[in-house]
């Protein structure tokens, strides 16, 4: 670690060092006695104790923040996609693998069905099911419901130990431990890993975080092993959420980049192939992605840098056999070009002849913002598709918002295959975060890992400030100081007057911050992000806490009271709940494959209701569910989303126009409100 | 529109008839037809029907009825009948017990028989239970079910004896019209004898019908009839045969929560460590009228006293005293409308569904709580332990059609026996909770037609050596020991392999 006291470090002059000198002998003594007591530990038996208690302490933080929603409501399931994900667990630990693996849903768009063993990302529910087998092996009695509730913040957990180790292998373990506690409270984080939020991010970002490790380890050692590792972490990722295009993607932009900056090295070479081949043959396992890999423009990116390592390969090969420099220029033109040439007539004939397919919509609307707007209303629709505000970056990040830039500027300073990394991976996800407000997700472990730089060296340099004059009195107690000591010891006699207070202060000013950051991320996530959307609370007119279940009742009437095969037709926002909570048929649900099948329910919906009930006699309907928040003022309600279904409907059928539905381009549900609206179904 | 039990009825009848000679099977017949005349609207019809006993057993000759008084209480969906007699011995061997007679139809549903006799003079009047048990004539007309009442001393000639019975009646109230929409009260047919059937003579008899509300349709009458107020009253009538029958049909409104549990699940869980755990599964319907058209909101909370007055939205729980951490949830998760009141002699527990119960709805939830074990479990003088605890069903004024109680023991107890105030169903089953290598013992009891009155104590005994209580701790102390053990192995010992 000598490598930090690069920093010019102005030590403490002799006068303000006064102070804590008296302080010292008691401290050691203390010490002394301390570990006479204690077994006699080792420095380092010590030091590895503290950081196993802190990463310990860490873990139990990052668990229990995340429980406010079980305290505030209850263990349920949050919001929508969560719902689907349970009832899935609850297919997989009744029926078992094969018949989860086979399953045909008939219950979610009716009358077309759902094959979703080929359709989902299976890791989340295999994980929850796992550990549920595990614990009624050992004989711990617990219902599905309560792992499925608490598999986010275990992985939180989970997330907080990778994060160290990362933290460890790009910097130092000081860092690691920074970022350890950074990520376990960070908003950003939580926001989707709350207990009961029983969604494929919660692993995912686990396992994202997993493999950028393993691979930035094995880049680092060069070893087999850990590409194997990461290979495997990167399975678990493709298997757990559909972000994995991101990994996909970002190695291989990483790898250019180092090939660039001239820091190809066979350990580069090793890792990424090792983890390229392995991670696409295990990836092609899960029947939602198979062939998608090898084909689809999203992965091109990730086979054409294989490839670029193999000619990279074979020139350095070439080019040790060839001593000749002039000769060796004369084959690099000749095979870049060919290289080059080849790799894109591939390209131009796979996507011509539709053996390549193109780049997603959703793909196109994160490099395009505008993309989706223009061109995929029902992308647009969801609220977390949106670009992110600043207020959200800020709500999100904190104080991490401008320690961002800071580590930034630590990493360059030491620049090593891993910073690259780092910083590749913070500057990409920043900008994702920027276009979808979901994807601050995504940015942030990265955030957090270069924040934690920033706090670590910061704090390391400040410390050395005032620990220099009890170094010199110590005899070289910590090993790894011992190379600055010489150093900073001769800046001692340059240093100025009030560099030590400074210190003093900025380091009260550094804890200050961090303080700050972590009420915030408290109240955050006590206020903000741990509510169901299920059930909502608010305060009535005397402070007593009011509750409104309405969504449950109209769930459990639809399970009770209705017979078993009848159809329910609502907007697709409550798909899942209803084939969850109420054991009841769908015809659309949020898992929105069929954009056809959605316009035809949103054209139902804006249609004069004669018009409508021919539509819903088509579609076999038997109720139909539509929220009205008007009395409680409740405002995700479906007049609320009505304009959002016009658009969809009306993207399909042009019959639907949604001027039609608007006074002088001002949407109105009141009396004044544009007669086609008045008189539709809704 | 018939009621498919009014269909049994008929059958039933219809059935036993062909049996009978030539002459009866036309009369049965013209009952039968009677009988669905009455469904359709029509109350006037009015039949005696005496049936000829061909050869009357001596037991049944030996007894008299000198006086019968009956109550029927209908005010409620559980119908309860109060019968008075005075018996009387008029052979000269003394006679041991005494027989009641109930229709098939009745018997189906009757949901508990009870007797006691009165001792002593007036100032001194106590009463003394008497065991009731069913039991069979050799002579039974058209599927006639008996039970019989063993009394404590044989009448001997010529004396009297009064006894009080009290019988119970599920699901006889049938709703007519069986659909109603949201703003209409609730009727219902209930459907009887104006004579009381017995296989004994009969020299007195009074019937009384307390209805709900003064608000009767209809009812057939049998002269004497008469109706004031809310109770009508048939009788009294002199000298009956026996097996005089006089079927009396009575349409009347009753708006009270037709609160049946289908089925009822109890499961106690005994720990010895101080806690017994209950959870109850419930899967309760709304019996009554079913609702027909749309339910409005609206209108249901803003005019409650005309909207759906046959609904009902909460119900009532008593559970016992010094109850802890109760919880009321269903398969989606917790209900939050619930209040628990609780004070030194018992806890109450109110509970609201998800949304109000209207004809033929259902619900299905959760009640859990948790009680100090020595409340409920106590040591025999055998050496025994057993445990003492309520059968029934908590919530106040349902039926529970099949009820299932469960006695998890400690996982180590052994020779499980139970004990209950009236025949019940029993089986062993094993359990695995929480850190459990060989399981628990499981004591089941299943009882059908459960009513409120069935809430009385009943007993499981079983062995348990408390040395079983330590298995658990030991286990997990052990894997902690030995987790605290690697740690330390780990850090004394340098494991790298660099030096």
């Amino acid at each position: 670690m000598a490598v930090t006291k690069t920093e010019p470090i102005n030590g403490s002059t002799t006068k303000s060092s006064a102070p804590p000198l008296p302080s010292m002998p008691l401290k050691s003594d203390l010490l002394s006695i301390l570990s006479l007591k204690s077994l006699r530990l080792k420095t380092k038996q010590q030091e590895l104790l503290i950081r196993v208690s802190i990463l310990c302490l860490v873990y139990v933080l990052a668990f229990i923040t995340r429980l406010f929603s079980v305290l505030r409501y209850e263990s349920m399931i949050h919001e929508f996609d969560p719902y689907f994900n349970y009832r899935t667990t609850l297919f997989l630990t009744q029926k078992g693998f094969y018949e989860f693996w086979n399953w045909f849903d008939s219950e979610s768009w009716y009358p077309l069905g759902r094959i979703i063993g080929g359709t989902l990302y299976p890791g989340l529910m295999v994980t929850a099911a796992m550990m549920y087998w595990g614990l009624r092996f050992l004989r711990f009695a617990v219902h599905i419901r309560e792992v499925c509730v608490l598999t986010a913040p275990f992985f939180a957990s989970n997330t907080t130990l990778v994060a160290y180790f990362f933290g460890k292998e790009i910097w130092d373990t000081g860092a690691g431990l920074v970022a350890a506690v950074l990520i376990a409270i960070c908003p950003g984080y939580i926001s989707r890993s709350v207990a009961g939020s029983y969604d494929n991010e919660g692993v995912a970002i686990f396992a994202l975080l997993l493999t950028f490790y393993l691979f930035v380890k094995a880049v680092n050692t060069g070893s087999l092993a850990w590409g194997l590792a990461s290979a495997f972490g990167y399975f678990y990722m493709v298997s757990a959420w559909g972000g994995y295009v991101f990994i996909i993607n970002l190695i291989p932009l990483y790898v250019l980049a180092l090939l660039i900056t001239g820091r190809y090295s066979m350990r580069l070479y090793v890792a990424y192939n090792c983890m390229y081949v392995l991670g696409m043959l295990l990836a092609m396992q899960i029947r939602f992605v198979g062939f998608q890999h090898v084909q689809s423009g999203e992965h091109m990116a990730a086979m054409g840098v294989f490839f670029l390592m193999q000619v990279f390969y074979f020139l350095d090969w070439v080019k040790h056999l060839l001593n000749d420099k002039k000769l060796f220029e004369a084959f690099l033109r000749i095979t870049v070009t060919c290289a080059v040439g080849v790799g894109a007539i591939a390209l131009g004939v796979g996507t011509a002849s539709g053996y390549i397919s193109p780049w997603s919509g959703r793909f196109y609307s994160l490099l395009d913002p505008t993309y989706a707007k223009d061109h995929i209303p029902i992308i647009a629709s969801v609220s977390e598709h949106q670009p992110t505000a600043w207020s959200s970056f800020m709500f999100d990040f904190h104080i991490l918002l401008f320690l961002f830039p800071a580590g930034l500027y630590f990493c360059f300073k030491r620049l090593s295959d891993a910073t690259i990394f780092i910083v590749m991976y913070g500057l990409t996800s920043m900008y994702f975060a920027g276009v979808m407000v979901r994807l601050i997700l995504v940015a942030t472990p990265a955030v957090c890992l270069i924040s934690a730089i920033a706090v670590s060296a910061t704090i390391k340099n400040l410390t050395m400030l005032l620990r220099t004059k009890s170094k010199v009195s110590q005899t070289g107690s910590t090993k790894g100081t011992g190379g600055g000591k010489t150093s900073s010891k001769a800046m001692l006699d340059q240093s100025q007057p009030f560099q030590r207070n400074g210190a003093i202060a900025l380091l009260f000013g550094a804890f200050y911050l961090l303080s700050r950051y972590a009420i915030h991320c408290t109240w955050v996530t006590s206020e903000a992000y741990s509510s169901p959307s299920i059930v909502l609370a608010a305060r009535g007119a005397h402070g007593n806490r009011v509750i409104f279940d309405d969504y449950r009742e109209a769930y459990y009437w639809l399970r009770q009271n209705t017979p078993p095969d009848a159809k329910v037709m609502s907007w697709w926002d409550y798909g899942y709940q209803i084939t969850a909570m109420g054991n009841r048929t769908v015809i659309v649900d949020n898992n929105t494959w069929n954009n056809t099948h959605i316009a035809t329910v949103g054209r139902a919906m804006s249609s004069y209701e004669d018009e409508a009930y021919e539509i819903m006699r088509s579609l076999d309907v038997d109720y139909v569910l539509v929220v009205f928040g008007g009395v409680t003022g409740y405002s995700s309600d479906d007049i609320n989303k009505f304009l959002w279904m016009v658009r969809i409907g009306g993207g399909v059928f042009p019959v639907i126009k949604e001027p039609d539905y608007l006074v002088n381009g001002e949407y109105r549900v009141d009396k004044g409100a544009a007669p086609k609206m008045l008189n539709c179904l809704m | 529109m018939l009621s498919p039990v009014l269909h049994r009825h008929c059958h039933l009848f219809l059935v036993t008839g062909r049996s009978e000679d030539s002459r009866g099977l036309g009369s049965f017949q013209d009952m039968a037809r009677s009988i669905s005349m009455e469904a359709a609207g029509l109350t006037l019809a009015f039949l005696i029907l005496t049936f000829l006993t061909t050869s009357a057993a001596s037991s049944t000759n030996q007894i008299q009825i000198l006086n019968a008084e009956r109550r029927i209480d209908l005010s409620s969906h559980i119908v309860k009948v109060f019968l008075t007699l005075k018996v009387e011995n008029v052979m000269t061997a003394p006679a041991s017990e005494i027989v009641l007679a109930f229709p098939p139809a009745q018997a189906d549903h009757l949901a508990l028989v009870k007797a006691q006799a009165a001792i002593g003079k007036k100032k001194k009047k106590s009463y003394v239970h008497l065991d009731v048990n069913p039991t069979e004539l050799p002579d039974a007309p058209n599927g006639t079910k008996y039970f019989s009442i063993s009394l404590l001393n044989p009448l001997s000639s010529g004396e009297t004896a009064t006894l009080e019975v009290l019988y119970i009646l599920t699901h006889s109230l049938k709703p007519f019209p069986a659909e109603i929409s949201q703003s209409e009260s609730q009727l219902v047919y209930f459907r009887d004898s104006a004579l009381i059937l017995s296989p004994y003579h009969v020299k007195q008899q009074t019937t009384f019908l307390k209805t709900p509300s003064t608000k009767v349709e209809s009812f057939t009458r049998v002269e004497p009839t008469k109706f004031a107020g809310r109770e009508l009253k048939y009788g009294p009538y002199e000298d009956r045969p026996p097996y005089s029958f006089s079927p009396v049909t009575v349409h009347l409104e009753n708006n009270s929560p037709f609160a049946v549990v289908e089925e009822l699940l109890r499961e106690v869980e005994i720990s010895h460590w101080g806690n017994i755990q209950i959870t109850e599964h419930y899967k309760l319907v709304h019996a009554g009228a079913r609702h027909k058209g749309v339910f409005s909101r609206v209108e249901y909370q803003s005019r409650p006293s005309f909207s759906g007055t046959s609904s009902f939205k909460h119900l009532l729980a008593s559970l016992p005293p010094r109850v802890h951490s109760v919880y009321y949830r269903d398969d989606i998760g917790n209900i939050s409308s619930s209040h628990l009141r609780s004070d030194y002699r018992k806890s109450e527990l109110e509970i609201e569904p998800r949304y109000p119960l209207f004809g033929g709805w259902k619900a299905t939830f959760v009640i859990g709580y948790g009680l100090p074990l020595e409340d409920f479990l106590f040591e025999s003088p055998d050496g025994k332990r057993y445990l003492n605890f309520s059968f029934g069903c908590p919530l106040a004024e349902t039926v529970v059609d099949k009820l299932t109680i469960k006695v998890v023991l400690p996982e180590g107890s052994k020779d499980p026996s139970a004990a209950a105030p009236f025949p019940v169903e029993q089986r062993l089953e094993t359990k695995y909770s929480y850190l459990d290598v060989v399981g628990r013992t499981v004591m089941v009891l299943e009882k059908k037609n459960v009513v409120p009155e069935h809430i009385t104590p009943f007993q499981v005994y079983y062995t348990f050596k408390p040395i079983f209580m330590l298995a658990e701790p030991l286990m997990l102390a052990s894997v902690f020991f030995l987790f605290f053990v690697a740690c330390l192995a780990y850090l004394h010992n340098d494991l790298s392999i660099r030096k």
